[in-house]
């Protein structure tokens, strides 16, 4: 699986109360959340993230609150796939469980600017960035996290489990 | 093994763990709150399970946007009503009987020395104060763990704090301790990680002031805040009637990635300034910093022993002019104690706003939002852009001593300053 899009790119510690401000929480709607996704720190992400379009961010991204629909609000708004230096713990599960794609690379995060083309080769787990050419390679997914990816995310691997039964 | 390790090991139903290894792990409680379970509920019949796996071992809290604040939010309290009605959930707590689910389930007695727990809310780290492994997680966390009794988790490694001697100030307490920790190693100092309290410190704290550590771990990025089970653990317990539980201790030769010290005899009280709860200065040094209101409650300090802080600043004094104090006793047990020992009354004669137990404005969610250009001093746990209300507006964090005698002299104040 590949994805390749625009590079949105935000610093450190964006917490999930930027990601999607709790005043929006009344609702679980996907498309709902989308619609106010990263607005207290950017303005224009809405009018202007299309399909396949990257987060590319520092250390600690999804920090705060353990709200899901953070991932579903990025998700949802098109987002293909999100880079970062680091990723806060409930955040990364939330984005595996939900089969958001999650990258964990510092290099590839200091390098990648705003605006930057980028593609990425979730198999291999190899960033490219065509804006400048260089290439980088993610910190792998332990195996049990691949087979939680490989199976579609968590409520899949439940269903699994109990059919395995 | 650590602490953690020691119980995890036990829920998994192995002789040992080791950090980093994954495992699969039996749960006592799985909780959810009027946000996070509402998506919990829609993913839980995605899995194609009838029955939750206990209809004891799941709590549904609705008291984020509780009384129900509009029809979008009466919608999602439906939900969990609905679902708690069809499964015979027995932890299901309506307006009436709900609290903020952190000061709500300890007292309640549904958690406790050596439980597992998982909570679709990033402060269910609360419970480590009384000795148990709790996390926050996200909503198919939730859904998973409602329908398997089991959650996968990597055991983590675990930093030691080694807290000692006594306070001396007396306004400081368990806010001041968490702030000047996280103040330390940063938002994320902690992250992946256990925070687990050592040191002879622990004798003089209360736990009200350990739930209160506990519960920002997370604001640490870390995965749990723990506290080894003594006598004051012991009589909490029994006052709140949880008769079973086992005690785990951390291993004489457990390992950790490294110990920090902290005097509790030197700290005095502490303020998180706008945006992060790592962005700490001393009260006394804040400067001349005005606020528009005051918020004491929240998971983190709305208990009983901080609504009496707050009563003994504010009794015979008066909230500021152009201040609004809003007091949220954390449950309605609290609220009915504060009621009792006249602390309400106090509250209301100093002009303060009381509210029925809720998240509300913690979040920005209502009883209390903010207007652009508004500050807010907060005894709750996030100061994060727009967290409580418009996003240029500002929160600071603070203990409960601190906010009230900001409200009373309507900036930044040290409570020794006033007393």
């Amino acid at each position: 699986m590949t994805a390749q899009g625009t590079v949105f790119r935000y610093g450190d510690n964006v917490d999930t109360d930027v990601i999607i401000p709790a005043r929006y929480l009344t609702t679980s709607d996907p498309a709902e959340l989308a619609a106010h996704c990263m607005e207290d720190i950017d303005q224009t992400f809405v009018k202007r993230v299309k399909k396949g379009d990257m987060i590319v961010a520092d250390a600690n991204f999804g920090c705060g609150s353990s709200r899901e629909h953070a991932p579903i609000a990025i998700q949802a708004a098109g987002i293909s796939c999100v880079i970062a230096k680091s990723f806060a713990r409930i955040f990364y599960r939330n984005a595996i469980n939900i089969g958001l794609p999650i990258l964990e690379c510092p290099e590839a995060a200091a390098a990648i600017q705003a605006g930057h083309t980028v593609s990425v080769d979730f198999d291999s787990g190899v960033i490219t960035d065509k804006t400048t050419g260089k290439t980088f390679t993610a910190v792998a997914f332990p195996p049990f996290m691949k087979e939680l990816i490989a199976c579609g995310g968590l409520v899949e691997y439940v269903k699994a489990k109990r059919a395995g039964k | 093994m650590t602490m953690t390790q020691k119980i995890l090991a036990r829920a998994a139903g192995l002789p040992r763990v080791e950090a980093g290894q994954l495992i699969e792990a039996k749960l006592d409680l799985v909780l959810g709150n009027d946000i996070t379970a509402p998506v919990a509920i829609r993913e839980f019949a995605k899995t194609g399970v009838a029955r939750v796996f206990d209809k004891d071992k799941v709590a549904l809290v609705p008291d984020h946007f509780t009384p129900n604040k509009d029809i979008k939010a009466a919608e999602q309290c439906k939900i969990l009503r609905s679902f708690a009605c069809a499964q015979n959930i027995t932890n299901f707590f309506d307006t009436g009987e709900v609290g903020v689910e952190h000061a709500l389930l300890p007292e309640r007695g549904l958690v406790g020395p050596g439980d597992v727990v998982i909570g679709a809310d990033s402060h269910t780290c609360t419970y480590g104060a009384l000795g148990a492994f709790s996390t926050g997680v996200g909503s198919t966390d939730m859904a998973a763990g409602m329908a398997l009794g089991t959650a996968w988790f990597k055991v983590p490694s675990a930093m030691r704090f080694v807290l000692k001697n006594r306070f001396t100030d007396p306004w400081v307490s368990g806010k001041d301790v968490i702030l000047h920790i996280i103040g330390l190693i940063g938002v994320d100092g902690a992250l992946y990680q256990s925070m687990e309290y050592a040191g002879d410190g622990l004798n003089a704290l209360t736990v009200d002031d350990r739930l209160c550590i506990a519960n920002m771990a997370i604001e640490a990025g870390a995965k749990n805040g723990i506290f080894p089970v003594d006598q004051a653990t012991r009589d909490f317990l029994k006052e709140v009637g949880r008769a079973q539980y086992t005690e785990f201790a951390a291993d004489a030769d457990a390992s950790y990635t490294r110990t920090i010290e902290v005097d509790l005899a030197t700290l005095r009280s502490t303020v998180a300034f706008p945006h992060l709860p790592s962005n700490t200065r001393l009260a006394r040094d804040s400067g001349d910093v005005k606020i528009d209101q005051v918020v004491i409650g929240s998971c983190t300090n709305g208990r009983l022993s901080d609504m009496r802080v707050a009563a003994r600043l504010l009794k015979g004094r008066h909230v500021a002019k152009g201040v609004r104090c809003i007091v949220i006793p954390a449950t309605q047990k609290i609220y009915l104690q504060a009621m009792k020992e006249g602390l309400l009354e106090i509250f209301i004669n100093a002009g303060a706003a009381v509210s029925t137990p809720t998240c509300g404005p913690c979040l920005g969610g209502h009883m209390g939002v903010l207007a652009k250009g508004e500050r807010a001093m907060a005894t709750t746990n996030r100061n994060f852009v727009g967290r409580m209300g418009h996003p240029e507006s500002e929160v600071y964090l603070s203990n409960p001593a601190v906010a009230a005698a900001t409200a009373i002299t309507g900036r930044i104040t040290d409570a020794n300053e006033l007393v």
